[in-house]
């Protein structure tokens, strides 16, 4: 096979595994110290409880984006050693001030958090959690200016094939930036809205009705009502951004070939690739115009213009959809609890079943959007820069097979256990049973 | 960001950095990894919560070193990044998976019911502790004799991923030794004891192989007047082996007084050997093929990383202090609250 195909593949199963934990850490940090502030002013035992429960979820989902992360660190190099050489001057700084900024601190702190509530006094644990909290959010910043300035780069000059910056600041807010780490941040806290409310909402319909469940399942719905609508707004707007920019992967979403106003949106098709065109099309009529363009004759760009330069349309196309549609799902559920919630009704079981079924749409989403922007970019690695084919190294294929298919199975195994681990902790219902006793602070 | 140091100290002050993250790394996570391999000497359960338990705050912060480290490579050396890792392709895989296992056995373990579960993630924990250090040190093996792939030479990778299990397995033991008291701490003397010949063996087998197989190394230990003024490296090596058998040998002490004095003593050791590691390749960072200087990156980017990592570092150097306080003393039953 391929050895670039499987480097990529490689890359591509590291990154998804990955992005899975600091998907739930970034928000869930944000999350587990308004359960701490709610304790500290209320006194209420239910916020101690959801925090209890909460942050051993934490914990877990925290060692797992830790080590892989670690292994990201290594495969920038050892899948991409061209990256680093043309582009190290940008890259470099910014991976660095991750590490040093973010890495540290949530580490350090993160350690007085899970197990310190009853060495430190309270004020400081709180400051651990409220640490632990920015250096998540520090840690996604970094690497979503990186990632964006992959997208959209700009602040540097071109000298004998290497970039060197000439303006940091152009680096670091360059213009997919803002778009970008708006619509992650708001993906984490719409994937924790809905971990907390589903695997909450899993508990109370087996019958445990304690504060601790009911707390996070409001928290959670409330969560959901607001974000997933925002998350619609700024989708669109990263949409608009991405149009001017990266024409073509706005057209392989669309799934439209041809330069021309008047373009539907597709609720479904089959692109082929070999005969550039559609089969199988249903679609809004002029729809992609209005959203584009605010008005049905706009004209969108079509994947025709970029022949040989655009990326592969059926995945993206694809992954498009499976991003909006749960994202539709999220707005629905999240507005109808808050109704449920604002009239002060019994949330009923059919509702309840349907958050419990949304428990991980957060990660697929999440997923779906990171391949629609990581697939479209292609054929570029850096747009217009650097092509993900030069950036390969010479290991050979049989290396990256042999170790692809350890990760693989590794992968899979943490995974499961990972989601088994949930359900046990969730089914236990009670707090700090035998067992884990070091996650478990008490109430002051 | 305009460079502020002469372009010819740049790379020095990086490859500096480096090695600095590369040495708190080694013996950081050299003592949790080492308390993870020891998991295998015992078969109580209370005695390996409590082993965990001793180095559960600290495994997170010890692996960031080597993100550090490895991140610095590839910043400040992106040339050398490639070449090693591109080298060193098939044990950096191994290692990841098994600091990959170890990091995850910690939670599984904790979050387990059924003891057998356990027992299987404590297995899990052994093998990720083991494996990641056996990868370490084959890559500390093939890197001091610059990749060269002959069998004598992966001989010598083999010996090294002994020794620096081995060299793990002895600051763990001397940690535990710092940070539990009755039977366990007896049992960590009588570990650390014998690890100690081990390391002192590892050391000396080390010392011997690689003047002996560059030129290079060994004109710069053994030419005049540097045979002379490296000598207090050597001897310094040897009385602290000998200190420490010494040590061991009387320990636990009444009142378990000098309980933490092992564990510097080994942090003194691995220092000591990192700067004969450090002595025989200066100024290369791929032994014999490309210098810190040939490999460094454009200095204006150095030099925002610079000044970031001044004003950085000492913040994480305090707030490291103070988990170490915060987590100071013996390692508590299970029962955190």
């Amino acid at each position: 096979m391929d050895p670039i195909l499987l480097a990529r593949i490689q890359f591509a199963a590291n990154i998804s595994f990955h992005i899975l934990f600091p998907t739930v850490t970034i928000a869930l940090a944000w999350v587990l110290l308004f359960f701490k502030l709610r304790f500290n002013a209320t006194g209420q035992a239910r916020w101690m409880d959801a925090y209890r429960f909460w942050v051993k979820v934490f914990a877990l989902s925290f060692a797992l984006g830790v080590v892989s992360g670690i292994t990201m660190s290594f495969q920038f190099g050892t899948n991409w050693p061209g990256f680093m050489n043309a582009v190290g001057n940008i890259a470099g700084p910014l991976l660095a001030y991750e590490v040093l900024t973010a890495f540290f601190l949530e580490a350090t702190f993160v350690a007085i958090m899970l197990f310190g509530m009853s060495r430190v006094p309270g004020w400081l644990h709180t400051l651990a959690t409220l640490l632990v909290a920015v250096g998540t959010s520090m840690s996604a910043f970094w690497i979503l200016v990186l990632n964006s300035w992959m997208h959209t780069p700009q602040g540097f000059e071109m000298r004998d094939g290497v970039a060197h910056a000439t303006d940091w600041w152009a680096i670091i807010f360059n213009p997919s930036m803002p778009y970008r780490l708006a619509h992650m941040l708001i993906a984490s806290g719409l994937t924790v809205a809905f971990l907390l409310a589903g695997l909450s909402a899993w508990r109370w319909l087996r019958g445990d009705r304690s504060g601790g469940v009911a707390a996070a399942l409001r928290t959670g719905i409330v969560m959901a009502a607001v974000l997933a609508p925002t998350q619609l707004v700024v989708g669109d707007l990263h949409g608009l951004n991405t149009l001017e920019h990266q024409p073509a992967k706005i057209a392989a979403m669309e799934g439209n070939w041809e330069t021309r106003g008047n373009v539907p949106l597709l609720l479904f098709a089959i692109p082929d690739e070999a005969a550039r065109e559609n089969r199988f099309e249903i679609g809004i009529p002029n729809g992609a115009s209005l959203i584009l363009r605010h008005s049905a004759d706009g004209v969108v760009p079509g994947l025709n213009d970029f022949v040989g330069e655009h990326p592969p349309v059926a995945p993206v196309f694809f992954a498009f959809r499976a991003m909006v549609g749960i994202g539709s799902l999220m707005i629905g559920l999240g507005l109808a609890g808050a109704w449920l919630l604002w009239r002060r009704r019994d949330l009923p079981r059919w509702y309840l079943r349907g958050l419990v079924a949304m428990t991980f749409s957060g990660w697929v989403a999440t997923l779906a959007g990171w391949y629609v922007t990581e697939i479209g970019r292609q054929p570029w690695l850096v747009t217009g820069v650097l092509r993900t084919a030069e950036a390969a190294g010479p290991v050979p294929a049989g290396s990256i097979g042999l170790t692809l298919a350890m990760y693989l199975v590794l992968y899979a195994g943490l995974l499961i256990a990972y989601v088994a681990t949930l359900y046990r902790l969730a089914r236990k219902g009670e707090y700090g049973a035998a067992g884990d006793h070091r996650a478990v602070p008490q109430p002051a | 960001m305009t460079p502020f140091l002469p372009p010819e100290v740049l790379p020095l002050v990086f490859a500096g950095l480096m090695a600095l993250s590369v040495l708190l790394y080694v013996v950081l996570d050299g003592f949790d990894l080492g308390v993870g391999i020891l998991l295998a000497a015992t078969r109580a359960p209370e005695e390996r919560d409590r082993m965990v338990s001793s180095i559960g705050p600290f495994w997170d912060a010890n692996e960031t070193w080597l993100v550090l480290g490895i991140g610095l490579l590839l910043v400040a050396f992106p040339t050398a990044h490639g070449v090693i890792l591109t080298a060193l392709y098939l044990p950096v895989a191994l290692m990841l998976a098994g600091l990959i296992l170890r990091g995850v056995a910690f939670e599984f373990r904790a979050k387990a019911e059924d003891p057998a579960d356990k027992r299987r993630w404590d297995r899990l924990f052994f093998t990720g502790s083991l494996t990641a250090a056996l990868s370490q040190g084959w890559m500390l093996g093939r890197y001091v004799l610059g990749f060269d792939a002959a069998p004598a030479a992966l001989g010598f990778a083999l010996l090294s991923a002994l020794g620096v299990a081995v060299a793990y397995a002895f600051i763990g033991a001397c940690w535990l030794v710092w940070r539990t008291e009755g039977a366990l701490q007896r049992r960590a003397i009588a570990w650390a004891r014998s690890g100690l010949w081990a390391v002192a063996g590892g050391i000396v087998a080390v010392s011997i192989a690689t003047p002996l197989t560059s030129e290079r190394i060994f004109a710069r230990w053994f030419a005049f007047p540097n045979v002379v003024l490296l000598a207090p490296l050597p001897l310094a090596t040897g009385a602290l082996i000998l200190g420490l058998h010494a040590l061991l040998g009387h320990m636990p002490l009444p009142r378990d007084a000098l309980r933490n004095l092992p564990f510097w003593g080994a942090t003194s050791l691995f220092c000591l050997s990192f700067a004969g590691l450090a002595w025989s390749f200066y100024p290369y960072v791929v032994p014999d093929q490309l210098t810190v200087y040939q490999a460094a990156a454009a200095p204006e980017s150095l030099t925002l990383i610079l000044v970031g990592a001044l004003i950085v570092l000492p913040v994480i150097l305090a707030y490291t202090v103070l988990a170490w306080l915060v987590f100071g003393g013996k390692a508590r039953e299970l029962h955190y609250h």
